[in-house]
């Protein structure tokens, strides 16, 4: 069926089969291979994406469902060239290493920050608790994001209608 | 010695690693892709025409295969090849070999002998279709009793697992030993005190966050088959692929990408990979294969599943004299344990550990079961895992024994540092180590008089009352690692020695390209090994490309596992860039119009000595090197070099860890309240990344020692084939690691730096399960086997005997 679907505020259409997941349209049919497919099971949180709004695991959503709604990956993390303080924070705290998991763990960073622009260690810790990080031990994961809350972007986020 | 505030190593300041010159806290420069989701992982690579293909898999543990009707499939309109094990078998591909001599079916012929074996393979137009058309294969198989516990593996009657090899009548696969039997006898024999201990180190399963896949891409025209696939060993693999499939090795080219994690899960060769080549040549185009959780749980390398008997001797007054070891190896069904070819059990025979004493005695029996193979794999370094978690364990046991603790009896016994380089009773010849200071240092971090204190009050007000405040314990884990693999005289994978190469080329502006053997799957060799040449060059760290993975592109290695890129890689990189330095003196003396014998070396230049004001840069004689400057005779120009490195010996890296946990009594639940790492491996090339290691290591610990089993029930069935059995630890069950360092350089090593990336994995289980162990003294319990789930301490508790690897009664 036909599906448009906004991701990272570029409207995609394409023709799709009803049980195609989210995750793998967005790395498939629109080469967003940032996304990453870790498990089978919705435990591992690497294909995490914001669905209008909120983190969701992209392996367990159909593409379908995102039809008429925003989409935002990582790929649309950075503004203008700028990168996110999440993404900054991640680099400045070795908050990864295989990268594998990154781009999931960074969407919920974002949208933790958004919403609890300065947590504790217990707040995000329990934020990326859907999310299985095998390389870091996730010590510099909650430095990073730490990182980020203390090194606002300048301009505030746009508000994504 | 400098023991780091736990809070003092975060942030590394803005700026990143521009005009950097060396070691120290550089930032990854493989992180920039990585945050912006430009990676290029296996599953990342789309090629023209490319196919995807699927595997068919054994819902049996153990049944004769009868017929495989591939019928439907092949009718279905999106399949473009269905191959089982008769088209192998024609290609004579069905099997293939393993990295321990042995065999492993690729499809199965005759039998399937582990559930999630491989039966079929599909390849058709999409992912989504080729999973389809794995329902339209219809199998019949025979049921045939299996073999699940290893224990009953050599059983008079035992169902014959590998009726495939002539003349086999029993499922014994090696033994082997080390160490002196009869020496370490007789201190048995005359001992004050004997403790024993049978011990299970539970199957767990590497579980990197990316699955193994390939895109094997066979040219028909040039008769040149590209893969790119999960490998940790590139050159390895080209060379097996050479072997196995009669291709030139010219030929073939493996490139192995951005990896998502390997922790040894991504050193053998899987048969989806075999599979996906012949997928490429049946039908002349790539073929993409990427497994699913499941598959990767159920049928990639697993790891342990090593049931030990300990013993320990010791004088009644605490000095240990000997340790006894009997091991049964549960392989699977074949034996694809992945080791240096004279060395079944790994490196097990290190168990000696960090400790003097007289004499030692292992020996291991390696058996078939109806189980995936695997074994060496999850930051293992070859067995120590387990060879740490005995000696740790038997250490705490005699400390209970003796009514001593458990740090004072290890202080008592660790070697001294003017023992080294010492002869171990197993063999092995550690290279340097100061093992007492590291444990005053780990003990200092953590407060350990104040814990022991802390512990003493809280024990004398539970005794008077229900006991439903939680339990606390404290756990200790002195280790001793052996990694470097390894001098070639003794070591080799498939014939091949354990020797890598090098190449450093300096082009005429004065940036340098570094091509190395050895493969990142997230350790940050791209880092890490710019700062090698960067520290001995005097140029910046930005000004170092590494290239790595691509068969084509670097010389010929053994490829990363077993913690030995810095101590093998490392040292070749520091090798040739130092030929290359040796290189621009000839040059600098051309230059400077100077006998090269007069310059000397300062960070980035070669100047005439006691002439700071008369030198040349690296920069400046990279480009005399291509220019036009006469050169002495012999000098050909350029600035380039190539290096092989044969370690001499292994590097013997340490560590002291202490952890602190609270157990609920009521429930059973652990939860790990402190873990304090201190860690020595010698040189830090790059502290941020060292700790980063450290960090991923201590959280394996946990999952280890808390969470992770593949259990299986009676039928063979894997209990533990997806995340939501096979439980790894997220945020919230691991705490905020305490970490800080001693630095006991190897002296063999031209750097001083030892591995360090299997260290944690290996030091970390004993000192929780110890913490737990301790904290159930008052109910006098003495051992509990992994993994200590709450459902497990219960029944430890309640003193009922259970297995946690098996779902039998």
């Amino acid at each position: 069926m036909n599906i448009t679907v906004t991701v990272n505020g570029q409207p995609c259409t394409r023709d799709v089969e009803p049980r195609l997941l989210l995750v793998h349209f967005l790395r498939d049919e629109l080469d967003l291979t940032g996304t990453h497919w870790g498990c089978d099971t919705s435990n591992c949180g690497a294909c995490v994406v914001w669905l209008d709004d909120v983190p969701v695991k992209s392996c367990t959503v159909l593409a379908v469902m995102a039809s008429g709604r925003e989409v935002r990956t990582v790929e649309g993390l950075e503004r203008d060239g700028e990168l996110d303080p999440v993404q900054q924070g991640f680099t400045e705290c070795h908050g990864l290493q295989c990268g594998f998991c990154t781009p999931g763990m960074m969407m919920t960073s974002r949208w933790l920050l958004d919403r609890s622009p300065d947590p504790t260690e217990a707040e995000i810790r329990e934020a990326l608790s859907g999310q299985i990080c095998r390389c870091t031990g996730y010590e510099n994961i909650v430095r990073s994001v730490r990182w980020a809350a203390e090194h606002p972007a300048e301009k505030p986020e746009e508000v994504t209608p | 010695m400098s023991a780091s505030n736990p809070d003092g190593h975060g942030p590394n300041g803005h700026g990143g690693p521009n005009g950097h010159h060396g070691f120290g806290r550089v930032a990854r420069k493989e992180d920039a892709r990585f945050i912006r989701g430009k990676g290029n992982y296996v599953d990342d690579i789309k090629l023209p025409g490319m196919l995807y293909g699927a595997i068919l898999r054994s819902p049996h543990a153990h049944a004769r295969l009868l017929s495989v009707d591939t019928t439907a499939a092949e009718a279905h309109p999106q399949v473009r090849a269905v191959i089982t094990g008769e088209t192998l078998a024609g290609l004579n591909l069905a099997w293939m070999p393993t990295l321990s001599n042995d065999v492993q079916a690729v499809l199965a012929t005759d039998k399937v002998r582990f559930q999630g074996q491989e039966v079929a393979f599909v390849v058709a137009e999409t992912h989504y279709a080729a999973r389809d058309a794995l329902e339209l294969i219809d199998v019949d198989y025979e049921a045939l009793p299996p073999v699940v516990d290893a224990r009953t593996a050599l059983d008079d009657g035992a169902p014959l697992i590998r009726d495939d090899v002539e003349g086999r009548a029993d499922n014994r696969i090696f033994d082997w030993e080390a160490g002196d039997a009869e020496e370490t006898d007789r201190v048995f024999d005359d001992a004050e005190v004997v403790v024993s201990q049978d011990m299970l180190y539970p199957r767990v399963h590497p579980a990197p966050l990316e699955t193994c896949g390939i895109v094997a891409d066979m040219d028909k025209v040039t008769g040149k088959l590209t893969v790119h696939t999960t490998t940790q060993a590139p050159h390895a693999h080209r060379t097996v692929y050479a072997l196995v499939a009669g291709l030139p090795e010219h030929k073939i080219r493996v490139v192995s990408p951005d990896i998502g994690g390997g922790f040894g899960n991504k050193v053998g060769i899987y048969p989806g990979y075999v599979c996906a080549i012949v997928g490429s040549i049946v039908t002349g185009r790539p073929v993409k294969w990427m497994e699913d959780r499941s598959e990767n749980l159920m049928t990639t390398s697993f790891a342990r599943d090593y049931h030990m008997r300990g013993e320990i001797a010791a004088t009644r007054d605490g000095r240990i004299r000997g340790l006894r070891v009997r091991v049964l190896a549960d392989h699977g069904a074949f034996n694809g344990t992945a080791q240096p070819t004279k060395f079944p059990a790994g490196f097990f025979h290190v168990f000696t550990g960090s400790y003097d004493i007289e004499a030692a005695h292992c020996a291991v029996t390696g058996v078939y079961t109806n189980k995936a193979p695997g074994g060496v794999a999850y930051a293992c370094s070859f067995r120590i895992t387990e060879a740490a978690y005995l000696v740790e364990r038997m250490i705490d046991l005699l400390a209970a024994e003796l009514d001593t603790d458990p740090a004072e009896l290890r202080l008592r016994n660790l070697l001294r540092a003017e023992q080294f380089p010492y002869s171990s009773p197993t063999g092995w010849e550690y290279d340097s180590g100061d093992y007492p200071r590291t444990l005053r240092t780990a003990m200092d971090i953590a407060g350990y008089d104040d814990l022991r204190a802390e512990q003493a009050d809280r024990r004398a007000r539970a005794a008077g009352a229900r006991g439903d405040d939680p339990l606390m314990g404290i756990g200790i884990s002195f280790f001793t690692e052996a990694v470097g693999a390894g001098p070639r005289k003794h070591m080799d994978i498939l014939g091949l020695g354990m020797a890598d190469g090098a190449e450093l080329r300096v082009h005429p502006t004065g940036k340098a390209v570094l091509r190395i053997s050895v493969q990142t799957q997230g350790q940050g060799h791209e880092t890490t090994f710019a700062q090698i040449v960067a520290h001995e060059l005097g140029i910046p760290v930005d000004d170092v490309e590494v290239v790595h993975g691509d068969t084509d592109q670097t010389p010929f290695g053994l490829g990363t596992y077993g913690s030995r890129s810095t101590p093998v890689s490392g040292a070749a990189t520091a090798v040739v860039a130092r030929k290359v330095r040796e290189r621009a003196r000839i040059v600098a003396g051309a230059m400077l119009e100077a006998d090269p014998e007069d310059l000397e070396w300062t960070p980035g230049r070669w100047i005439v000595r006691g002439d700071p004001s008369s030198g040349a840069t690296m920069q400046e004689i990279a480009m005399a090197a291509h220019g036009s400057l006469e050169l002495p005779d012999g000098v050909e120009g350029h600035l380039d070099a190539t290096t092989v490195y044969n370690p001499p010996n292994l590097t013997y890296p340490f560590g002291a860890y202490i952890a602190v946990v609270d157990v609920d009594p009521g429930t059973g639940k652990v939860t790990v309240r402190r873990f304090v790492a201190v860690d020595d491996c010698g040189v830090r090339i790059n502290p941020m990344i060292v700790e980063g290691q450290v960090h991923g290591g201590l959280a394996d610990g946990v999952g280890m020692a808390l969470m992770q089993v593949m259990a299986f029930d009676e039928d063979g069935n894997h209990l533990g084939a997806s995340f939501m059995d096979y439980l790894l630890p997220t945020s919230m069950e691991c705490p905020s690691w305490e970490l800080g360092e001693t630095v006991t350089p190897s002296p063999h090593h031209p750097l001083g730096a030892k591995g360090v990336g299997e260290s944690a994995t290996v030091g970390s289980p004993a000192a929780i399960v110890n913490a737990v162990v301790d904290a159930l003294r008052p109910y006098g319990v003495r051992h509990a086997d992994m993994p200590l789930t709450p459902a497990n301490v219960w029944r430890v508790i309640q003193g009922r005997p259970f297995r946690t690897d098996l779902a039998i009664p």
